[in-house]
């Protein structure tokens, strides 16, 4: 589904890594491991069009890189583009019909990660947990294969890391893909890509 | 089209639920014309030549004070990531903004422009044009501005930056604008001047999109 090759990448003078290449299957997800600053989080905005590497080449398959990016990718970063002045119910709305969600999915994301209760409240109004959830749930409302994801359950507690775990399963299961920075264990990572140590 | 929809309804909503909307952006716009007149000593027959340029001038002020919010807050709270992996291209997201802006703080703008502008010694039978006149100009300041303030994503003092970038740039609509206002004043057709002025915010339309959307995937990297 997706193939970088020779990818050097570097932020400002800084070099964050040179010539990596790896490759992401359907059914798949992989752990992208390495030290605070080895670049994971560059890599995936990378990934997602949002940094011009210095050299090498993405690509995604039987589709160019920018129809991909529009249609076939979630990006979850440690911003989670949730306005706080809003309503949780308008920001999940906006996210997840931007992105392509009709109202059939939302409500099953609103189901599957109990936002019901959180909806009426403003974004700021939600613990750092509930707002990853409900930034979570633009990705369950709307189906995109490949899910980029940075430290998915930083702020998560026992409970919730379990249930996206399952939900990530289940998104592998239907043929999808996940590549995910982490420094804790990803559980359903059926292998991890290490980029190095970090300068 | 229906995503853009979604994302115009969204920036309409955050115009006129955050600060710096159409509320602020009118008091603004009305205090300049009040102070005109007092820091002119009062005489209404001393005002009444630069009157056009004088209410001209305050719709441009007024026109910046909430562009910041344009695109600065989407970039820092990590929604403009979001809305690049929309299924629109980024030219028509500085658009759809644009426009939102237009409408949230160019056409109240231009509704209460005339009363400001008679306020400044204008003949009222001037009102219509003054109206329609802020209404094409608040246009084009929406435009720039949107291209202003991307240019400006990620500075530390971004709201001065957009000022200084786009101050320049409204420069034409100002002198186009008040010409109009002139024109009329004098007894001569005003289309000429109207024509310029809509000559310029077709020029905004064909330029704004494609550097504004520039500017933001730069500020992204």
């Amino acid at each position: 589904m997706l193939t970088v090759a020779g990818l050097t990448l570097s932020r400002g003078e800084r070099l964050l890594f040179r010539d990596l290449s790896l490759s992401l299957a359907s059914g798949e997800a992989v752990a992208l491991t390495g030290a605070n600053g080895a670049g994971k989080t560059s890599l995936l905005r990378a990934l997602a069009g949002f940094i011009r590497p210095d050299a090498g080449s993405i690509a995604f398959a039987a589709v160019e890189p920018t129809e991909a990016r529009r249609r076939h990718l979630h990006w979850l970063g440690h911003l989670d583009g949730l306005k706080g002045g809003r309503r949780a119910r308008d920001e999940l709305a906006f996210q997840s019909r931007w992105l392509g969600a009709d109202p059939e999915g939302i409500a099953a994301a609103v189901d599957v990660l109990a936002l019901e209760p959180l909806l009426d409240l403003e974004v700021r109004q939600l613990s750092a947990g509930q707002r990853r959830r409900l930034a979570f749930a633009r990705l369950i409302a709307t189906p995109r294969p490949i899910w980029l994801l940075d430290e998915p359950f930083a702020p998560l507690d026992a409970r919730w890391r379990a249930v996206l775990g399952l939900l990530m399963q289940a998104h592998i299961d239907k043929g999808g893909a996940i590549l995910a920075a982490v420094h804790d264990p990803l559980p359903v990572a059926s292998r991890a890509v290490d980029i190095g140590g970090g300068r | 089209m229906k995503a853009l929809l979604i994302l115009w309804r969204r920036e309409l909503a955050l115009a006129w639920s955050g600060g710096g909307g159409p509320l602020l952006a009118c008091g603004f716009f009305l205090c300049l014309t009040v102070l005109v007149p007092l820091a002119a000593g009062g005489d209404p027959a001393g005002l009444r030549p630069v009157a056009g340029g004088v209410a001209w001038l305050a719709l441009a002020l007024a026109s910046t004070l909430s562009l910041e919010r344009l695109f600065e807050r989407d970039l820092e709270d990590g929604a403009l990531d979001l809305i690049a992996l929309g299924p629109v291209p980024l030219e028509l997201v500085v658009i759809a903004k644009a426009n939102a802006q237009w409408l949230a703080v160019g056409v109240p703008l231009a509704v209460i422009a005339p009363i400001a502008a008679i306020t400044l010694g204008l003949p009222p039978g001037q009102a219509p044009l003054i109206a329609f006149s802020a209404l094409i100009g608040a246009l084009g300041f929406a435009l720039t501005g949107a291209l202003g303030a991307a240019l400006a994503l990620g500075s530390k003092r971004g709201g001065l930056l957009i000022a200084v970038v786009v101050l320049p740039l409204f420069i034409p609509p100002v002198v186009f604008g008040a010409g109009a206002l002139e024109r009329a004043a004098g007894g001569l057709s005003p289309l000429p001047a109207l024509a310029l002025l809509s000559a310029w915010v077709l020029f905004a339309a064909l330029v704004a999109p494609f550097a504004g959307a520039a500017a933001i995937r730069n500020a992204q990297g």
